[in-house]
């Protein structure tokens, strides 16, 4: 299918915006992957990314917290800025800018360890090694991800005896254990059965309010069920960005509306 | 039809037959071994021949612990040394170097560990004896060996040629494997592991220690393992350079032997049948020697990884 | 002290320490290449090449006897050890799969690629050189085939696995017994991979030096009879290196080099099938 409109469309949100990205373009080698993208992401609610796959949405993703730096050949344009700051700067403190911005993986990925060490992993990075305090925001962190009581009473057994929705919930808890101000989310539930799916998007919505967030996901029916705001993407661009109730009711753009009612992707 | 049925049935017997043939000449191995070293055996018992010190062709006195040590010892300093550096290698070829470095470096490493290790040995033979009795003996005496208890480890004049010599060489030839090893375990490490590590704020040497070590440790230890293994049972590199005198020498700068050694030296020398069986039983010695190491490596270490 | 900033002080040394690690290993390495580059192109000429076996304290004659000894033994090696590695390697994929048999077959099959080289020297010398009182070039293949074997099971085994079983089923759905299914079927499908398995194995028993010394031990003449001792451009290495000759010292660097490139050029064979295979 061509692309045979400029048509867009997108909204200011009425919150305060957390992440402002402004003409991004991003680069695989040659390849031109993301065109010139500019919207506002709203501080304290959750914004899907939705489109068709190839559309950009995880590359987007993976610019606020510049994961794409950790192969060769990548290179961004434009500014995308965290409270102001722009986190494109060639010398930015990635570092710095990781602990801020946290990220859940398609898949689980628990590290080899114990299922306490990985939630404390983070926290030890930062630098805290009081035993009572880590145990205090394991424990917070465990019970914020709703699994504190499947594990409360092994948490020195490795984490790989965990089920696949056990796993991804410890990753979330990992991810929040160092209270981040933005958590990403890359398509968290594609491996996931039905029921571990409805229990992570649970955990999605109950952090409203607290955190910003940002979700990639395939399926729009999620998308619609906990964000509040939602961007469509296509082929690299940026088609349409509105709240979500808006976007799946009345969509303002062509594209927009052919790709939700399912009229291809 | 007919002619069919029989090529189907003969091709599958002799299949079986031939993978039967592999266990066969492994068994045949052991107890050839096992025969030859039967007089050497009845005459020396095992303990004996093990911790005997005394190897004397022309008196018939054959005792097999200077081999012995020489085998052990210089294995043990070869890994000591080669390891670090091959997990050096590792860890740079798999997240340090840049990337248009990686590929043709790992290549590199991989077609050095190809080379045949007599080409290791001249090397040792024709220029790295000389550079140790020039360069680095000096040293050796003015540091490790001013040291109270194993000051006399590195005491003595030698022309370069001896344990310590042999063991390096050896580590040499052993490094291209062994860092080929730990690179491949490093690189089994899901990406999307090592990104989640990255993604919480970690350093490389965060990711290294906590996630992509931890994670490959099984295979790295089954490599250095192997890479041990092929230490205990390397002939050409060492032969040059060890000095093939069959004691344990006091300091480890001086001439020794070990069992790759005296079974390269004299084996075709043997002119009793003593001294052959004695020969024999050295070789059955580092068969039972390697086979436990492989079998220790590959299956409780490499066999887990896989699965 | 900032613990952001005390992670990535220890990164740093620790990267420069790993970097020095690579170029401390990479200097012996190079090295050691150098080395036998300089040495070895240096005593190269027609005359090393072609010439006769030079006489002690003779200051000409060259590699012949060596390097056609050494052709001779490794190709018969071949001859032996490829058949029945690809044999037994289709037993275990095509017929024992994951039975008990095949497995202890397997296992013991990895093991034996790892003794030590110089133990099957002195097996083969038990086995043929003692009771035909004589060293021959027939024994030196022998105990090279036996090392070679191993591999050879190894990689037809994984490489027949490799095949997809509908491959198999739909060759069976047309009627055909099971050996035309390996021989028509799965052979053709896996059969760069075979290759590469079979070069990488010349290219790891060509060097090896240890299984031949009281085997085919060495010639000072040309033959061309296996059952007759003779030399290889190892242990030609061997003795030529330990003389007291400069002349023979010189052969053997030249012996080096060409045994380098045969083994090397033999292992980058080998990659480029393999290359090719994994692009198609």
């Amino acid at each position: 299918m061509e692309l045979n409109t400029k048509e867009r469309f997108i909204i200011e949100p009425a919150e305060p915006p957390k992440i402002v990205v402004e003409n991004l373009n991003f680069y695989y080698g040659n390849k031109h992957a993301l065109k010139n993208i500019s919207f506002k992401v709203p501080e304290k609610r959750i914004t899907a990314l939705i489109g068709p796959s190839g559309c950009g949405k995880t590359t987007l993703l993976r610019c606020f917290n510049r994961m794409h730096d950790l192969y060769p050949g990548n290179r961004y344009e434009g500014r995308i800025l965290l409270d102001g700051e722009n986190i494109l700067e060639k010398d930015y403190d990635l570092i710095k800018l990781r602990s801020r911005v946290g990220m859940v993986f398609q898949k689980p990925t628990a590290f080899p360890m114990s299922i306490f060490d990985n939630v404390a992993y983070g926290l030890r990075l930062k630098g805290i090694k009081n035993k009572s305090e880590l145990e205090d925001r394991v424990e917070k962190a465990l019970k914020d991800a709703a699994l504190w009581d499947e594990v409360k009473d092994r948490l020195k057994d490795p984490a790989s005896g965990l089920s696949g929705g056990q796993q991804q919930r410890l990753c979330i808890a990992r991810a929040i254990a160092v209270e981040p101000e933005v958590l990403l989310f890359d398509e968290p539930t594609s491996a996931l059965d039905p029921i571990s799916t409805a229990k992570i998007e649970e955990l999605v919505v109950s952090f409203r309010d607290k955190l910003t967030i940002i979700i990639v996901t395939h399926n729009m029916q999620q998308a619609a069920r906990v964000s509040d705001y939602t961007a469509f993407m296509y082929l690299g661009e940026l088609i349409e960005f509105n709240r979500t109730e808006d976007i799946f009711i009345t969509p303002k753009v062509k594209l927009t509306e052919d790709y939700i009612t399912g009229r291809f992707g | 039809m007919r002619k069919d049925f029989l090529a189907d049935w003969s091709f599958g017997k002799i299949a079986l037959l031939s993978a039967i043939a592999v266990v066969v000449i492994l068994v045949a191995l052991f107890i050839v071994l096992y025969r030859e070293s039967s007089l050497a055996i009845s005459t020396f018992g095992v303990w004996k021949f093990v911790t005997s010190t005394v190897w004397n062709p022309p008196l018939e006195k054959f005792g097999g612990a200077p081999a012995i040590f020489g085998t052990i010892v210089s294995t043990i300093i070869s890994i000591a040394i080669a390891v670090p550096v091959a997990i050096g290698i590792a860890i740079f070829l798999t997240e340090i170097a840049p990337h248009f470095l990686r590929t043709p470096v790992g290549v590199a490493i991989e077609l050095l560990a190809a080379i045949p290790s007599i080409i290791y040995g001249m090397w040792g033979l024709f220029f790295f004896a000389p550079f140790m009795r020039d360069k680095v003996q000096p040293i050796i005496h003015a540091t490790l060996g001013k040291f109270p208890v194993i000051g006399q480890w590195f005491s003595g004049y030698t022309p370069g040629i001896g344990l310590l010599t042999a063991s390096i060489v050896l580590s040499i030839m052993i490094l291209p494997f062994t860092a080929a090893i730990a690179r491949d375990s490093f690189k089994m490490v899901p990406d999307i592991l090592k990104e989640s590590a990255y993604a919480l704020g970690a350093t490389k040497w965060d990711v290294m220690k906590d996630v992509v070590i931890p994670y490959a440790k099984l295979g790295v230890i089954g490599g250095i393992i192997l890479s041990l293994g092929r230490a205990l049972g390397e002939t050409m590199a060492v032969t040059f350079v060890m000095g093939n005198q069959p004691v344990i020498p006091k300091s480890l700068l001086e001439p020794a032997t070990s069992i790759t050694v005296t079974l390269a030296n004299e084996f075709t020398e043997a002119d009793t049948d003593l001294y052959l069986s004695s020969l024999f039983y050295l070789a059955l010695i580092l068969f039972v020697m390697s086979f436990i190491v492989i079998v220790v490596g590959k299956f409780l270490f490499l066999k887990k990884v896989e699965r | 002290m900032d613990a952001f900033k005390k992670r990535k002080i220890i990164n740093n040394f620790v990267l420069v320490l790993s970097t020095l690690a690579a170029l401390l290993g990479l200097i012996w390495l190079f090295w050691i290449l150098g080395t036998l580059l300089y040495k070895g192109l240096g005593s190269l000429s027609l005359e090393v090449i072609l010439g006769d076996p030079p006489a002690p304290g003779d200051n000409h004659g060259g590699l012949k006897h060596a390097i056609v000894g050494q052709t001779l033994i490794v190709l018969t090696a071949a001859v032996i050890g490829i058949p029945l590695g690809i044999l037994a390697g289709t037993y275990l994929s095509e017929y024992g799969k994951s039975s008990r048999i095949a497995n202890i077959v397997r296992d013991l099959s990895d093991i034996m690629m790892s003794i030590p080289s110089i133990v099957v020297g002195t097996f083969i010398y038990a086995l043929m050189v003692k009771p035909l009182g004589h060293f021959s070039g027939l024994a030196g293949s022998l105990s090279l085939a036996i090392m070679m074997i191993p591999i050879i099971v190894r990689t037809t085994d994984d490489m027949l696995r490799m095949v997809p079983p509908e491959l198999r089923e739909a060759a069976y759905a047309l009627g055909a017994t099971k050996f035309r299914v390996i021989k028509d079927v799965v052979y053709r499908a896996a059969i760069t991979g075979i290759i590469t398995g079979v070069i990488l194995s010349v290219a790891r028993i060509g060097g090896e030096t240890a299984p031949l010394l009281f085997t085919s031990f060495n010639n000072n003449f040309f033959t061309l009879n296996m059952l007759q001792p003779m030399a290889s451009l190892t242990v030609t290495m061997y003795d030529y290196a330990m003389s007291p000759y400069k002349y023979w010292q010189e052969l053997a660097w030249a012996a080096a080099i060409l045994l380098t490139f045969g083994v090397l050029g033999t292992n980058i064979l080998g990659r480029i099938v393999a290359h090719y295979k994994f692009k198609k």
